[in-house]
């Protein structure tokens, strides 16, 4: 039960170039996999490839082997791979259908494409907006969120399709410091509550350092770090792959650097760094909203 | 959670077993054949499991709508809208646009969005202006001149005409304004695909109506961020003009990267699924609208068709 690459080599129609070069990577239920690299290094392809939609939807050339618990991607029609496995890219905005008066409606959409029974789609919406907290939005015009509210409210529109896998293109890209730990709480209450398993690109890596537990960093298409989170991210060769490391690395070096590295100042950085307890989302104090991280009633 | 999750949906009505069922239980289907005018708001008695509280849908969804004309079934409107403006377009002369004109007026007192139509009016100023000065100024082969402004010759020809063109104009803008202020869109969208215009038509209609206020957000964004980057874009109409052409650009691009990426979120929310797209509320309908809409369409028509065959004379 994975979402597995082994040896994906894509690239796009039209073009030689060769985006992605043997990647192999796993993801698997419950777990989050930050994806970490320098601009065109192949992070938004990645998504594309693990997702699906390419070459499903936007054609190219795909070698090797992408799996959805043992399923050839391949093998899937669009709406299939919808089914196992959620998108959700950078602008909030182009997310939504633009044709929903409320939230509501919203969420709905996708079930309703599914042509499921009308209980069926109440009960998903309901568990979506309630499983990411957001059920207060549900009566509100989609048009008048916050780009935060916004892109919870598409990625509540996915949930409702009940995907095993979800894959975020930076998916905090346009949002707010706010927004932006509203959506990475949700997303790593999500990966726990509900065992999704998440393949999220991100350049935000105090982010990940919260959320993931495992990192790779892309370099020319090619894997070129891969392990836990706390160990890539402290990992020195990650400038060199033009991604900044977590500010509690930084800081980490910086005492290093002056002399001023004592050993338990410096533990409690690691700690930091890795996502421990008092790690970026949870002390932003948002984490006592209602719905991820306490059940479903 | 995982467990309830797995209990509720994936398992055990699972995406092809949903999907199916909808044809097969009967659940949806029974909505669908429900008798007219009735919302769905409860599944259909017998499809619950014992013990458990139905769903329904929540009332911000059912949204009953409040008054007559807003009450009417949103195709029936549509084709009121239809009607007018071919109306006001196909019958020449006074007759067409002031009879349309009056029947909008009633209908928006009687809807009372007559208050709320008068943005839509004033937005049709520019275009009511550019008629104006081009037919009174320029009709071809009109002689009788109003007065002479140097170069300038107005006619009566020209006037007349520029008048009737005019009358089409806030004719038409009206009784598109009706159908928008009094019908959501979502519903509208929702009798069409119930009607069996495919969920393809029913997303290029819903888009194209979606493009208007997106564009105008997007122009406004264009404008604030070139403005930040110190260009003029307020004051004389000369300086506006020019802010025109470094907006055009960014926002074709921009429009066309995001239907790029509107198209494949559509993908990954089952847009392109084979089953039939479950309509989550029926609007209301009568044998009476359906007689009004069949009248007003064919008698639309036939006006026009008179009025172009020379058979309708009217002033």
């Amino acid at each position: 039960m994975t979402l597995r690459l082994a040896g994906a080599r894509y690239r796009y129609a039209g073009t030689p170039r060769v985006v992605l070069d043997g990647i192999d990577l796993d993801v698997a239920p419950g777990r989050v996999v930050g994806l970490v690299g320098a601009n065109e290094s192949g992070k938004s392809t990645l998504c594309l490839v693990a997702s699906g939609l390419a070459p499903g939807s936007i054609g190219g050339r795909l070698e090797g082997s992408v799996t959805m618990d043992g399923v050839e991607t391949v093998t899937l029609a669009p709406h299939e791979h919808a089914q196992r496995c959620g998108v959700l890219f950078q602008n909030p905005t182009t997310q939504l259908s633009g044709t929903a008066v409320t939230v509501w409606e919203e969420v709905a959409f996708g079930p309703r494409n599914l042509g499921l029974a009308v209980p069926e789609i109440v009960e998903r919406v309901e568990w979506a907006l309630d499983t990411l907290g957001i059920a207060p939005l549900a009566p509100k015009d989609p048009a008048r969120l916050s780009g935060g509210q916004a892109q919870l409210v598409a990625l509540a529109a996915v949930l409702a399709l009940r995907p095993a896998y979800l894959v975020l293109d930076e998916p905090t890209s346009q949002l707010d410091p706010r927004g932006t730990r509203l959506v990475g709480e949700a997303l790593a209450g999500l990966a726990a509550e509900t065992g999704t398993g998440i393949l999220v690109a991100e350049h935000k890596t105090e982010l990940l350092a919260a959320m993931a537990q495992d990192v790779a960093a892309l370099d020319a298409g090619r894997v070129a770090l891969l392990g836990p989170a706390a160990d890539v991210l402290a990992d020195p060769r990650l400038v060199d792959l033009g991604v900044e490391p977590p500010a509690a690395v930084r800081l980490a070096r910086a005492l290093e650097a002056a002399g001023l590295a004592d050993p338990r100042l410096l533990a409690a950085v690691e700690q930091a760094a890795a996502g421990g307890d008092d790690g970026p989302v949870e002390a932003a104090g948002v984490s006592d909203r209602p719905g991820v991280g306490q059940g479903r009633a | 959670m995982r467990g309830s999750r797995s209990a509720s949906g994936r398992s055990a009505t699972g995406p092809t077993a949903s999907r199916d069922g909808r044809a097969s239980d009967g659940s949806s289907g029974a909505a669908d054949s429900r008798p007219e005018g009735r919302l769905i708001d409860t599944p259909p008695p017998g499809s619950e499991a014992p013990g458990a509280s139905p769903r329904r849908l929540p009332e911000y969804v059912l949204r009953e709508p409040r008054g007559t004309y807003h009450a009417l079934n949103p195709t029936t409107k549509l084709v009121i809208a239809f009607a007018e403006a071919a109306i006001a377009f196909g019958v020449r002369g006074w007759t067409g646009p002031i009879s349309v004109l009056v029947v909008l007026a009633i209908t928006a007192f009687a809807a009372g969005v007559a208050r709320r139509m008068v943005p839509f009016a004033l937005a049709t100023i520019p275009l009511v202006i550019s008629i104006l000065l081009v037919n009174t100024l320029l009709y071809p082969g009109a002689h009788d001149v109003i007065v002479r402004l140097g170069p300038l010759a107005p006619t009566w020809s020209g006037l007349t005409a520029a008048l009737q063109a005019t009358l089409r104009v806030v004719a038409f803008a009206l009784s598109a304004a009706i159908l928008g202020l009094t019908t959501p869109t979502d519903d509208l969208l929702s009798d069409l695909e119930r009607r069996g215009l495919g969920r393809r038509g029913t997303f290029v209609i819903g888009s194209a109506i979606r493009m208007v206020p997106r564009m105008g957000e997007r122009a406004s964004e264009i404008t604030d961020s070139q403005r930040a980057r110190g260009m003029d874009t307020q004051g004389g109409v000369l300086r506006r003009v020019r802010g025109v052409i470094p907006l055009a650009g960014p926002m074709i691009f921009g429009a066309l990267t995001e239907v790029e990426e509107q198209t494949m979120a559509l993908e990954a929310r089952a847009f392109s699924a084979p089953a039939r797209r479950t309509v989550i509320r029926v609007l209301p309908d009568s044998g009476t609208q359906r007689v009004v809409r069949w009248v007003l369409f064919v008698g639309a028509i036939a006006a026009v068709a008179a009025e172009v065959s020379g058979r309708l004379r009217l002033p």
